[in-house]
């Protein structure tokens, strides 16, 4: 504890010791050194030299513990020097200065653990408090709130009279008023007006900040905290609701790509095709070879790959939806049994097909950067992934209802399913409008395999998962009735998420089951049920 | 048809041998060994199946160009078990009975060592079972080269609880026999440890759960009471993938609440772009990045033989490798491959394993293995963080569970017994 305030006292002294110069330079000398030591240090030794190097509080040291936190520390053990390496450039971990090492180079990572780590950024956190980028401030600001020390205050003090940027502000305002809470050096007023800081400041940790300082805090100051934690509970309750809205809508999302496809199939054309997941599964193969030709080839386009994938996948798996209608289907068309075993019996061999091709291991689809990560909106926490799945699916829908309202092909695929022979005789050319229409079914089902990348397995089962789900919705939705599909799923993703909580995963997912069945002994015809003639076929 | 064909030819073999031992010429049946492999190859287990499936051919070929075993080729017998429990226990019995396979080497999951132990009892074979699983178990015919709990989930709870300061525990895993019975001997032995129930939460999910939003930020919720948490999980196969993702997504990260992973391996994590899960942590007995000369000869050879230097290597299949050896280990010791013989030759035999240390296969018919807990790479290898001193013995009965704790197992004369009471000193007495 001595040593880790006088390494802070060093921290603070920081300004003053760069004003002399010859403080500075003294301390300059043992830094490479320093440094270099880092290659064959355990991770014990590790530990003790970046308290070494933090205690310097030489900004020159903060280049290479971002490194060693980041990873790209290297020790080449031919030449036993420790440089820094991003992609292929090489760089001296201290003076930044490009490096060439002999061809007999033979670099080893540099490997920190968790609890390095934290030390790194509470070590980095002093010295990047004051950096020009905001992105680093305000990671500086969260390292100060994660790991409060009362000898941070003039420190904080002083970042907060600099800043300019209102959301690092309001963080480094958490972080001091966290700070105050804390340490019982302070005086109560001062704690006292630290917690509606924290409560309004400190987002999303506020909760378990509050929760942790009401264990310690004296008895005074726990009224306080405490109506502060009732606010947060209550705001953080309606919120949740809202969250488990949001995720249930995402959830249905999901669903209704994966179902959507086979509410053509099966709802418009009355094929029970079992096949349906592969064709996801098959979509979802597409992204990860559109994916690998562009990182070897155009690495630049590699966060559009999913974008490029989209057509590809949509044109292969309909391709393949075509040729499995001309081939197998169009010839048990009004035998449901044998339609469902010869369809069964195709996700059977496309399955094992892509097994043999790609081997049983999960293949990777590496997500685009702006797919990765979450943003806060209000309280809830969306994360982009998601929330780009939901807007695809909706445009999905929209184009999929525009095409069977609004285009030739739609008439004509209302028209044959309406009543075949009628179409016919009209001069359609029905068989035509099978193939397409079954092709169009398997498209969308590929183009469902492309969102699925960013959220489940690309392995050769990814297909059987979504099967039952997918006509589960179906059937719930009403078969033959696009909007159906739409409610349907959107109801499912919302129940489950609204179960989930109270019931756990498993049981909320039979609960769910037995609901659907109860709701289809009740309406055999699902939510939005056909009338007319032709239901009476 | 075959099974005609396959029987008679034994009996004329049988015959032959007994009467012209010295003129006729051996038939070809009677030069080879058999080996059966009983692994997944199609379904949800054929992921992490099918590569122990060619672990043992690549083993089996290794042996066969050293000069076999007892002077004969081996010869290995390879059949689908499709992730289908009751055909598992089906082929297990065809296996053994009409490809009168000497010893099997198979099985992933505790379902399907279950549905395949009765069959091994009855017909007096063996199985050799490489993977961690819930313990409170031992059998005659098996021999359990994977970890049993104390070789994996108390030691990794020991280094969270020590090295990370962790007071608050997620324990999540997928609804089955190995996550339930281990999340019970984790649970006691977290509440012996001090801990307060309302500071462990148990969650349990379906097989292939894909949809992780909830679960995650309920345990984001969780960690947020001010006590350092960590998630403790055994959640098996392809459900993996989706739940890492979306822990990366919502930012969870590893140097605020750690997961710590009993089925994550380096193949589960080669379909992974792994930069946002370093630093999160799984335990096992063996990682590929162990640097020792026999893991990088095993490493090079494996590579080899499968043609891509991008195969990975997991602690499965060095449980094949240590299970393998020891079962030619005491084939030569016995001088046959009668089950009988074997079961009494196999214990106390040692081999090397590939990690620097010796496995020894334990009178409870576990092995002794080192620990080790490593950190998640960015390229999907692991980086160990701690590592035990000593070899553990695998102890087939918890010392946690109050109703196993007075349990133990010995296959050795005088006891003889998979669930030996030390208390009333009488086998089977309790319930299994």
């Amino acid at each position: 504890m001595l040593t880790l305030r006088a390494i802070r006292l060093v921290l603070l002294a920081l300004p003053f010791l760069l004003t002399s110069i010859d403080a500075a330079r003294a301390q300059e000398t043992d830094i490479p050194a320093l440094v270099q030591s880092m290659g064959e240090a355990s991770l014990r030794e590790l530990g003790q030299i970046v308290s070494d190097l933090a205690s310097t509080g030489d900004p020159a040291v903060v280049p290479a513990l971002q490194a060693l936190a980041d990873g790209n520390l290297y020790l080449d053990e031919a030449s036993s020097a420790v440089v820094i390496q991003r992609g292929s450039a090489l760089s001296d971990p201290v003076s930044g200065d490009a490096v060439a090492l002999g061809a007999d180079a033979d670099l080893s990572r540099i490997r920190v653990n968790n609890s390095l780590r934290r030390d790194i950024a509470t070590a980095l956190a002093g010295m990047t408090l004051m950096s020009d980028n905001p992105a680093t401030r305000l990671a500086a600001a969260n390292g100060f709130m994660a790991r409060p020390d009362p000898a941070n205050i003039p420190l904080l003090d002083e970042a907060i009279a600099a800043e300019t940027n209102a959301n690092v502000l309001r963080l480094m305002q958490a972080a001091r008023a966290v700070t105050i809470l804390g340490d019982d050096e302070f005086d109560l007023a001062d704690r006292q007006a630290a917690i509606p800081v924290i409560a309004s400041n400190a987002g999303r940790s506020a909760i378990t900040i509050l929760t942790g300082a009401l264990s310690t805090a004296p008895d005074d100051l726990k009224p306080a905290i405490q109506s502060a934690l009732a606010g947060l509970e209550q705001e953080r309750a309606v919120w949740g609701a809202l969250q488990n809205v949001w995720f249930g809508i995402s959830l249905g999302s999901v669903l209704l790509l994966a179902a959507i496809g086979l509410a053509i199939t099966f709802g418009v054309m009355g094929v029970i095709n079992m096949a349906h997941g592969e064709m996801v599964m098959l979509g979802a193969y597409t992204t990860f070879i559109v994916q690998l030709i562009i990182r070897q080839n155009f690495p630049f386009l590699l966060d559009y790959s999913l974008l490029i994938a989209l057509p590809a996948a949509f044109f292969l798996t309909g391709a393949i939806g075509v040729g499995i209608e001309r081939g197998v289907i169009r010839w048990l068309y009004g035998r449901p049994l044998e339609t469902l075993l010869a369809t069964w019996g195709i996700s059977l061999i496309l399955q094992q097909s892509v097994r043999s091709i790609f081997g049983p291991t999960n293949q990777m689809v590496i997500a685009p950067t702006w797919m990765s990560g979450s943003f806060e909106f209000y309280g809830l926490s969306i994360t982009y992934g998601r929330f780009w799945i939901v807007i695809f699916a909706a445009i999905v829908f929209a184009l999929l209802l525009l095409v069977l309202n609004r285009t030739a092909l739609g008439l004509q695929m209302r028209a044959v399913t309406q009543n075949r022979r009628m179409a016919s005789s009209m001069g359609i050319r029905t068989p035509f409008v099978d193939a397409m229409t079954f092709g169009l079914g398997s498209g969308i089902a590929g183009l469902a395999g492309v969102a699925l990348t960013q959220i489940d397995n690309i392995s050769p089962n990814l297909g059987q998962n979504y099967i039952i789900d997918s006509f589960m919705v179906v059937v719930f939705g009403g078969v033959g009735n696009l909007w159906g599909t739409l409610v349907g799923a959107l109801t499912l993703g919302v129940a489950n998420k609204f179960l989930e909580p109270y019931a756990g995963a498993v049981l909320g997912k039979i609960l769910i089951l037995v609901l659907i069945i109860l709701f289809i002994q009740r309406r055999p015809r699902g939510l939005f049920a056909l009338k007319g003639r032709a239901v009476e076929q | 048809m075959i099974r005609f064909s396959a029987k008679s030819a034994l009996l004329a073999a049988a015959f032959a041998g007994s009467a012209f031992l010295p003129m006729t010429p051996v038939l070809a049946q009677d030069d080879t060994i058999k080996v059966g492999i009983l692994h997944s190859l199609s379904g949800t287990m054929a992921i992490s199946e099918t590569t122990l499936k060619d672990t043992m051919l690549f083993l089996i070929e290794k042996q066969n160009a050293a000069g076999g075993v007892l002077g004969k080729q081996i010869e290995p017998v390879v059949v689908d078990i499709a992730s289908d429990w009751p055909l598992a226990a089906e082929l297990a019995r065809q296996l053994v009975e009409v490809d009168n396979v000497d010893a099997v080497f198979g099985c992933w999951t505790s379902v399907c060592r279950k549905s395949v132990l009765p069959v091994f009892e009855e017909l007096n074979s063996l199985l050799f079972y490489p993977v961690q699983y819930e313990g409170e178990e031992s059998q005659r015919n098996v021999f359990y080269t994977g970890a049993s709990p104390n070789q994996q989930a108390i030691p990794a709870v020991d280094y969270l609880m020590e090295e990370e300061g962790v007071e608050r525990w997620v324990l999540a895993g997928t609804d089955y026999v190995y996550p339930q019975t281990t999340n019970k001997i984790l649970e006691q032995y977290l509440l012996d440890a001090g801990v307060a129930p309302e500071d462990i939460m148990i969650n349990y999910t379906p097989f292939g759960h894909s949809d992780w939003q909830t679960i995650v930020s309920d345990i984001k919720a969780f960690g947020s009471a001010g006590k350092k948490t960590a998630v403790v999980s055994t959640i098996n196969g392809d459900a993996n993938v989706p739940f890492y993702r979306e822990l990366g997504n919502q930012g969870i990260k590893a140097e605020d609440i750690p997961v710590v992973a009993f089925s994550v391996g380096e193949e589960e994590l080669s379909g992974f772009d792994t930069t946002p899960l370093v630093g999160h942590l799984a335990a096992w007995n063996y990682f590929m990045s162990v640097d020792t000369p026999e893991n990088e000869a095993f490493i090079a050879d494996w590579q080899a033989y499968i043609g891509s230097t991008d195969r990975v290597t997991n602690d499965p299949m060095e449980a094949h490798y240590i299970g393998f050896n020891l079962w030619v280990k005491a084939v030569e010791a016995a001088g046959t491959t009668d089950a009988d013989a074997v079961i009494d030759a196999i214990v106390g035999l040692e081999t090397p394993n590939l990690t620097g240390g010796t496995a020894t296969m334990l009178p409870n018919h576990h092995i002794t293995k080192p620990v080790l807990i490593g950190e998640i790479q960015d390229d999907g290898q692991f980086f160990v963080v701690w590592e035990t001193e000593d070899l553990v013995p695998g102890d087939a009965w918890s010392d946690f569970l109050p109703e196993s704790a007075m349990l133990e197992a010995d296959w050795t004369a005088p006891i003889n017994c998979g669930n030996y009471n030390t208390q009333t000193q009488t086998c089977g007495a309790a319930a299994q």
